[in-house]
């Protein structure tokens, strides 16, 4: 589905990640951990295609498609999506008509017609009792005035709504409270499948609880040091980074 | 950032859509401004004595007053001895049916998407063609006329309604309010006239679409509304201007009154053509619009969207005299390239509670430059007067400008004025945020700027809302890269 090759990236004229490789299967959920500041936003907007962010070089594939060919709303009517990490606010655009367009963007790039406007708030009813949002928020403007875990909830429900084959969630467990991270992770659990991928970017073992990873990958110095299964992330939740971060010192 | 470029150029170098010229015969007015220019408009119009006599004494005001410098706004001294101020269809006809309103006319307002057939109009809006100088035709005068509205051009009206027009004209904005009042006193040549008569309200919407056409003419429209005691009338008014490399003045003065318990409402899509891209050509829209509330309980809303013109300058404004009368503005200005706006309105609280809202929405791309300008003004009488002020502006791209003039003038301590103002940018962020939902820069621009005007946008009728949603997106697509 994915594959990352010797991936260097800079902002602003400074490299972020360096000769980063990573490998995604259909089906398969991976999951990134590591310090502040070491580029896992920045490996999810690059791969989502923000602008800032330059490629200086190697390659990505998503789904036998060069990524790098494609805009960044190229990608996600492809089917990528990324559940922010700080979600942005639209004033006076309801998330009826936010995610009505956004539907829409994607069915035509299928060679779809608009889905019916029946058919469209039936969905959103469904996907919204998924991640157990009141049905108020539909009317309400995309974000604005949402609390921070409100908007993390939202980012699961647009999610569901596009049914996109790679899902990219930065941090959505953080600002959740125990209960709406357990609606969440569930909400997220509900779209796994056989054809669909997860990179989920973490700082906390207690998510993985929820949402059980194939991979747990380390990430330091802006490429992946460590890789395992989720035992690892255990093991970083009881020793921290100290160990990770000695063992690569050169890197910094 | 050369994309971007590209794609701007290509998008303005196509986007007035309305840029193109009827081929009619017209006659015209000698080239200049003189007395013998105002004699001779009042003649071809037939006019009464009378009228010749207003005309003259708002010409000689005129010749002792000075173009204002203080708006917001740039370019180079107008010569008023090089416009030609009358220009009409030279093969005169009456004209009694649709059926006799000149072929290419006819064909002008098709092109224009408004054509002059009752029955294939938008479903029920009565229109006023007027084109350069003159009203072509106004339709639904019959069915109008069974309630006792009267709707025809002002030029009719003269002739046909002195006593109203005597009475009315003038009394909201005087001859020599300033300078481009003056001036369209003086020189106007045709425009709407509406009567409500009292206790009616009008059963279908009342609009007029103006036209320029010829070359090197300006345009003076008049145009004044009566809503008599408990009537109510929603009046539209949408113009556009062929592409010319000079640039052409546009001079309107509106006056509205409501008396008692009466109610107007007044929409504007303005289109007229902005210039090119490199801000070459385009109307200067110098417009002199006031309503004024003189019953108790009266109201009077404005509505405008204002997206052509090379410069904008006007600021529909209210006189709340009756007590417990209600004045609103609700605006959304774009200017896009080197367009220039300065716009905003007056409340003029005079009588006991009075209420009036203003919602003001600047949108500003390339290196155009957008002010807000408004004054409240409360009166020593007007106890217990309300305003409300909410002025937003937002910036795409880095290269224009949008400012915000608030004046307040308090005399009675017991007005209430609230003023809120915001200055927001199209960021990286948020379009990023709508390009991961799959959305292209130009879907998300428009979606986001309708949301931003949202509030405007609910005010107008449903045809023109989606008009005006889509005449949005126009002007500013490619404003973003
Ligand atoms: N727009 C920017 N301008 C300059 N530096 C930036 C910019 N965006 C990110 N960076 C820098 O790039 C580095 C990586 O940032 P990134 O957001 O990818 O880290 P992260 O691993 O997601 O951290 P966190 O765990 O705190 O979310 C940081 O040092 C950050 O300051
Ligand atoms: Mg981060």
């Amino acid at each position: 589905m994915l594959s990352i090759k010797n991936l260097n990236v800079s902002i602003q004229g400074k490299q972020i990640l360096r000769d980063f490789n990573l490998e995604i299967k259909a089906g398969e959920i991976h999951a990134i951990m590591g310090p502040n500041g070491t580029g896992k936003s920045t490996l999810a907007s690059t791969l989502a295609g923000k602008e800032e962010y330059e490629v200086t070089s190697g390659e990505v594939i998503f789904n036998a498609k060069n990524l790098f060919d494609m805009s960044a709303d190229e990608r996600a009517r492809e089917g990528i999506f990324l559940a922010f990490q700080y979600p942005v606010e639209i004033p006076g655009v309801s998330t009826t008509n936010f995610m009505k367009a956004a539907v829409n963007a994607k069915r035509k790039h299928q060679g779809l017609e608009p889905m019916d406007a029946k058919d469209f708030l039936k969905l959103m009813r469904e996907k919204m009792a998924l991640v157990e949002m009141n049905k108020e928020f539909s009317s309400r403007s995309v974000n604005e005035g949402f609390s921070g875990g409100e908007k993390k909830r939202n980012e699961i429900f647009q999610m569901a709504m596009l049914e996109p084959a790679l899902c990219l969630l930065d941090e959505t467990d953080s600002g959740l409270d125990i209960d709406a991270l357990r609606i969440v992770a569930n909400g997220v659990n509900k779209l796994r499948d056989a054809n669909r991928s997860f990179l989920v970017i973490t700082h906390y073992q207690r998510l993985l609880n929820y949402i059980v990873p194939d991979y747990v990958h380390v990430m330091y110095g802006g490429k992946i040091v460590k890789s395992g299964g989720k035992e690892l992330a255990l093991k970083l939740e009881e020793q921290g980074y100290d160990w990770i971060k000695e063992e690569n010192s050169e890197l910094v | 950032m050369a994309d971007n470029d590209k794609i701007i150029d290509e998008v303005v170098a196509n986007d007035y859509k309305y840029g193109f010229t009827t081929n009619i015969e017209q006659e015209f007015a000698a080239i200049g401004l003189s007395e013998e220019t105002v004699r001779f408009i009042s003649a071809k119009k037939n006019e009464p004595e009378w009228m010749l006599e207003w005309r003259l004494k708002a010409y000689s005001a005129w010749l002792k007053m000075e173009q204002p410098k203080w708006q917001n706004v740039h370019f180079p001294e107008i010569d008023f001895q090089s416009i030609i101020y009358y220009a009409a269809q030279k093969k005169k006809k009456v004209i009694n049916s649709l059926d006799d309103v000149d072929p290419e006319i006819r064909a002008t307002y098709d092109k224009l998407g408004i054509p002059i057939q009752e029955q294939k109009l938008l479903a029920g809006v009565a229109v006023d063609y007027v084109m350069d100088s003159e009203s072509v035709i106004t339709t639904f005068r019959e069915s109008l006329k069974e309630k006792g509205i009267i709707f025809c051009s002002i030029s009719e009206a003269i002739r046909e309604q002195p006593e109203l027009v005597k009475q009315y004209l003038g009394s909201v904005v005087p001859q020599r309010d300033n300078y481009y009042a003056a001036l369209n006193s003086a020189v106007f040549s045709d425009g709407s006239f509406v009567y409500i008569p009292k206790g009616v309200r009008c059963p279908m919407e009342l609009s007029t679409y103006f036209r320029i056409n010829a070359e090197n003419t300006g345009q003076f429209e008049r145009t004044l509304i009566i809503a008599d005691e408990g009537s109510y009338v929603s009046y539209l008014e949408g113009c556009t201007a062929p592409m010319r490399d000079e640039n052409q003045l546009h001079a309107a003065v509106v006056e509205l009154i409501t008396l008692d318990n009466a109610e107007i409402k007044y929409s504007t899509v303005q289109n007229w053509y902005p210039g090119d891209k490199e801000g070459k050509g385009g109307i200067y829209n110098f417009v002199t619009k006031r309503g004024m509330c003189r019953g108790k309980n009266s109201k009077i809303s404005w509505t405008q969207v204002e997206t052509g013109s090379a410069i904008t300058w006007k600021y529909p404004s209210c006189i709340l005299k009756g007590e417990n009368s209600i004045g609103e503005f609700y605006s959304v200005a774009v200017t896009n390239n080197y367009q220039q706006a300065d716009t905003g309105t007056k409340m003029i609280h005079i009588g006991k509670n009075t209420k009036s809202r203003i919602v003001s929405k600047g949108i500003s791309a390339g290196k155009s430059q957008n002010s807000y300008r408004g004054l409240v003004q409360v009166h020593k009488t007007a106890d217990n007067a309300y305003n409300s002020s909410q002025c937003d502006s937002l910036l795409i791209g880095d290269k224009c400008g949008a400012h915000t003039f608030p004046y307040l003038e308090i005399k009675n301590k017991t007005g209430r004025v609230e003023h809120e103002a915001t200055t927001s940018k199209i960021g990286e962020d948020l379009l990023f945020y709508c390009n991961q939902r799959g959305l292209s820069n130009e879907e998300a621009v428009s979606m986001i700027i309708n949301g931003y005007c949202k509030e405007v946008f609910k005010q107008l009728p449903m045809e023109f809302m989606v008009e005006a949603q889509k005449l949005l997106s126009i002007s500013l697509e490619g404003s973003v890269g």
